[in-house]
């Protein structure tokens, strides 16, 4: 079981906790993911560690509420309980020293980058983070991603504030060279939609480019093969092999419409929830 | 044996086997010969006395029976139901020549049942609600909680260690847990075995994974275990590589059955996992696993089930047992089938297998026919999930983070055959993780084998002798 020390919400359907995780915070690296269990019955998800503190031995995670298990997690409280957390699974984002590194975030993928951007800044990059989002209320963590990145760019879809239109337009500017300057390697966390997006507006200038795919996982060890994706002309397992691939190489495609596989069944699990309310863990 | 007709056991998760009751088992006791020279024990991989614990259920005294049975295995109630005894004790037994064997299994699985529902204190020989406190000084940490792991640790314990096992999943028992359904092995029986290995002092911490979570260093260098042994089996799903395999509704039986019995996907919604399945289901293989899958499938609700292998019945690796009772509830199969292509729907859904028929040929590296297409033999089954059960390899987590540690190019540890030993000083491996996917009994035995050579290793460190 590990204890909920602090829950914050971010926006109305995403929510940031702090779990205590002794083992998992001293081994934990930017860009590994946990594997995570609400309660007895519950589905394993995987969340994005998007903070850790060795010290203090705690995790931070953000879930967005888009289904029934992200739901459930959401309605626990502090001082309640997770049942069962393992990791750090996956692989540490690895980008190269001494260039300019933009991370583009959307949706949960902005505190995902959290702890990546900071490393980055701190061991001497020039760092750039943009986020986007509908509009100002939907944006997370940006104080926070301000400290963490020597820029920041806030990008929302209405105007609401910073600049009106998606990351990849902003992207694009940057990539034809206006200031904070074109990029050296991009790391894009976010919806897959999001995601192809920017392997799009990076491809013809040829800029490094990972992408941290979320396919559907079961174990997280490599143990299952639900998670596989084709990159290039071989099929990984995101949890084991990634979860950051070249996205000029990811065939998005095929990995959306895998990650479809249970709709019907997520809606039939959302219905139950509705009408059985949440499971508490303890 | 009695068992469940097809027709009540295909729709749930019940055991299939119903076991024998006492008048039946001493009456199947009684055939045995107690042969001057008992071939049996020769077959068995972990040489339990065999007529010796069926000459005690032939004389009702089941308390010596059970005694008799621990000694050698500590798993009977999992080996009697899953060993393939077709092909080890029961296939030398000197009645198969002329009848049929002992049913040595079956009598293995009665007296670990009956063993269960006694009380608690007397199997484990407690005397208060306290384990035992460990006699030895040195701790021992076991990585993988499967047959291997769980058996390395109960031996240990028995010798006076602490003994702490780490478990990357939320829940111990390896491929028992995740692997073999609950009509083959009730969950309940590897819940009682945990326990009373728990009872006896063993740890198990779950949500570990060594290689991730912890390094084998750590385990040494900061936990101050003084041996590890690596029981992490073989969990790693290959797959065939022929195109349509990403499509939505293909899976490998890993997960298939990982999503079943771990997750219990029988019980969505109740339970949150879900699994998604049409009427018509391909499973590809004809091992243990493939049969699990395609009678699970049946079990799941699917209308038709069907193994699709490029050899013949002859070459099957599955138990005998597990080939009849898939039979019997329907199951259909293609012999001589070579799956080329999955073919799917404009929206990326499973639609049916191509497949080209084959015939065997000369025997191959494996001594087995090799089989070879028949040109144009090209067809078509109509499907709409097909699971790959076409073997698995070791998890290379652990090796990565690792150094001194020799595999094979087949991934799988380099260890001495009967100590477990592997390249590295005290850390010992055994079970799957040495020798491909193979079997419970023989993981089991590894396991008992690399305690022992533990205990003597730590011994000589320690400098003396018992
Ligand atoms: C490596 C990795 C890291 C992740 N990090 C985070 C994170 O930090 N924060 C966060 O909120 N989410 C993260 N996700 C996504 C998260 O795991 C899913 O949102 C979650 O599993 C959904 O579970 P559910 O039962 O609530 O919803 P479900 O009922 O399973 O799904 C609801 C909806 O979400 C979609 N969906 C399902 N699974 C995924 C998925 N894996 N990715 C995208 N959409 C999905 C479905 O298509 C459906 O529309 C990550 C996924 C991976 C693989
Ligand atoms: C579907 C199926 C049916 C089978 N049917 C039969 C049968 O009828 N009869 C029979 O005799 N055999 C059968 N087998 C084979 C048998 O189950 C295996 O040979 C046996 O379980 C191997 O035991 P093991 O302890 O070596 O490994 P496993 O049972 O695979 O256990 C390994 C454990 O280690 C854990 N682990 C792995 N890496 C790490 C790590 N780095 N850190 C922490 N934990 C880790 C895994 O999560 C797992 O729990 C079957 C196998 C399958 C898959
Ligand atoms: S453990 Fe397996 S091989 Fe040994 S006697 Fe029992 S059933 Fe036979
Ligand atoms: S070989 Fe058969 S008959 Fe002889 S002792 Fe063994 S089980 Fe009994
Ligand atoms: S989640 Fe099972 S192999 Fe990646």
């Amino acid at each position: 079981m590990y204890e909920i020390l602090e829950k914050h919400t971010l926006t109305p359907i995403t929510k940031l906790f702090r779990i205590k995780a002794e083992l998992i915070a001293r081994a934990a690296r930017p860009g590994q993911f946990i594997i995570l269990r609400v309660h007895e019955a519950g589905e394993r998800i995987p969340l994005t560690i998007a903070d850790y503190d060795s010290e203090t031995g705690t995790i931070t995670i953000v879930v967005q509420e888009v289904g029934a298990t992200t739901r459930r997690l959401g309605a626990l409280e502090e001082g309640e309980y997770i049942l069962d957390l393992v990791g750090p699974l996956g692989n540490p984002i690895d980008i190269p020293e001494g260039g300019h590194i933009v991370g583009v975030g959307g949706g949960f993928g902005a505190a995902a980058l959290l702890c990546f951007m900071r490393s980055a800044t701190l061991r001497g990059d020039r760092t750039t983070t943009i986020v986007g989002a509908r509009n100002k209320d939907l944006l997370l963590l940006v104080d926070e991603l301000r400290i963490a990145s020597r820029n920041l760019e806030i990008c929302t879809d209405d105007g609401s504030t910073g600049f009106k239109g998606f990351v990849t337009e902003r992207l694009k500017q940057m990539i034809d060279g206006d200031p904070p300057g074109r990029p050296d390697y991009i790391v894009a966390i976010g919806p897959m939609p999001m995601m192809r997006a920017v392997a799009e507006t990076t491809r013809e200038s040829e800029i490094p480019t990972l992408v941290s795919m979320d396919p559907i996982m079961v174990d997280g060890t490599g143990m299952c093969g639900g998670c596989r994706v084709t990159v290039g002309d071989t099929v990984k397992f995101a949890c084991v092999d990634g979860p950051c691939f070249d996205a000029h190489q990811v065939d998005f495609d095929e990995a959306i419409r895998r990650t479809k596989t249970y709709l019907r069944e997520q809606e039939t699990a959302c219905k139950r929830l509705e009408t059985e309310g949440v499971i508490h863990a303890s | 044996m009695p068992e469940r007709t097809p027709l009540d056991r295909v729709r749930d998760f019940f055991e299939v086997n119903e076991g024998y009751r006492l008048d039946h088992a001493a009456f199947e006791a009684e055939r045995c010969l107690r042969c001057q020279d008992p071939v049996c024990i020769e077959g068995c991989p972990v040489n339990i006395p065999i007529p010796d614990f069926i000459h005690a259920i032939a004389a009702h005294n089941m308390p010596e029976a059970a005694r008799l049975l621990r000694t050698a295995n500590p798993l009977p109630a999992i080996c009697g139901r899953v060993c393939p005894q077709e092909v080890q004790c029961e296939m030398l037994c000197h009645m198969t020549n002329r009848f049929r064997p002992v049913a040595i299994g079956a009598l293995e699985r009665f007296v670990a049942d009956w063993e269960r529902d006694q009380p608690v204190e007397q199997i484990s020989g407690e005397s208060t609600d306290k384990p035992a406190r460990p006699a030895r000084k040195e701790k021992v940490a076991v990585i993988g909680a499967g047959p291997a792991g769980l058996v390395c640790a109960g031996e240990l314990a028995r010798l006076g260690y602490s003994v702490t096992v780490y478990e990357g999943l939320h829940a111990p028992g390896g491929v028992l847990r995740y692997g073999i359904p609950e009509f083959r092995l009730p969950k309940d029986i590897l819940d009682w075995e945990i326990d009373m290995l728990k009872r006896s002092g063993v740890e198990i911490v779950c949500n570990v994974i060594i290689g991730k979570t912890l390094t084998l260093d750590q385990l040494f260098d900061e936990f101050g275990f003084s041996a590890v042994f690596i029981g992490s089996g073989a969990g790693l799903p290959q797959f065939l590589g022929i195109p349509g395999e990403n499509l939505n509704g293909v899976l490998s039986a890993n997960e298939f059955l990982t999503r079943i019995n771990l997750m219990r996907a029988y019980a969505f919604p109740e339970s949150d996992t879900p699994l998604h399945l049409g009427k018509r289901v391909a499973v590809i293989g004809a091992g243990n696993t493939a049969m699990d899958a395609v009678r699970s499938s049946l079990r799941m609700g699917a209308e038709e089930g069907h193994i699709v292998y490029r050899r013949s019945e002859k070459e099957m690796t599955a138990r005998i047992e597990e080939h009849h009772h898939a039979i019997e509830e329907g199951v259909q199969f293609h012999w001589l089938t070579n799956p080329i292509e999955i073919l799917g729907d404009d929206e990326g859904w499973v639609t049916g297998l191509k497949c080209v028929r084959m015939e065997l040929g000369e025997p191959d590296e494996s001594g087995r026919a090799r089989p070879i297409p028949i040109p144009d033999s090209e067809f078509v089954l109509p499907m709409d999930n097909v699971v790959l059960a076409v073997g698995t390899t070791p998890n290379p987590l652990l090796v990565k983070s690792a150094a001194g540690l020799e595999t094979t190019p087949k991934g799988c540890f380099v260890a001495e055959e009967t100590s477990g030993r592997t390249t590295r000083r005290r850390v010992y491996a055994g079970g799957d993780a040495v020798t491909g996917a193979a079997t419970v009994i023989l993981a089991a035995g590894a396991g008992k084998r690399a305690a022992e050579a533990i205990h003597a290793d730590l011994n000589e460190d320690a400098g003396r002798e018992d």
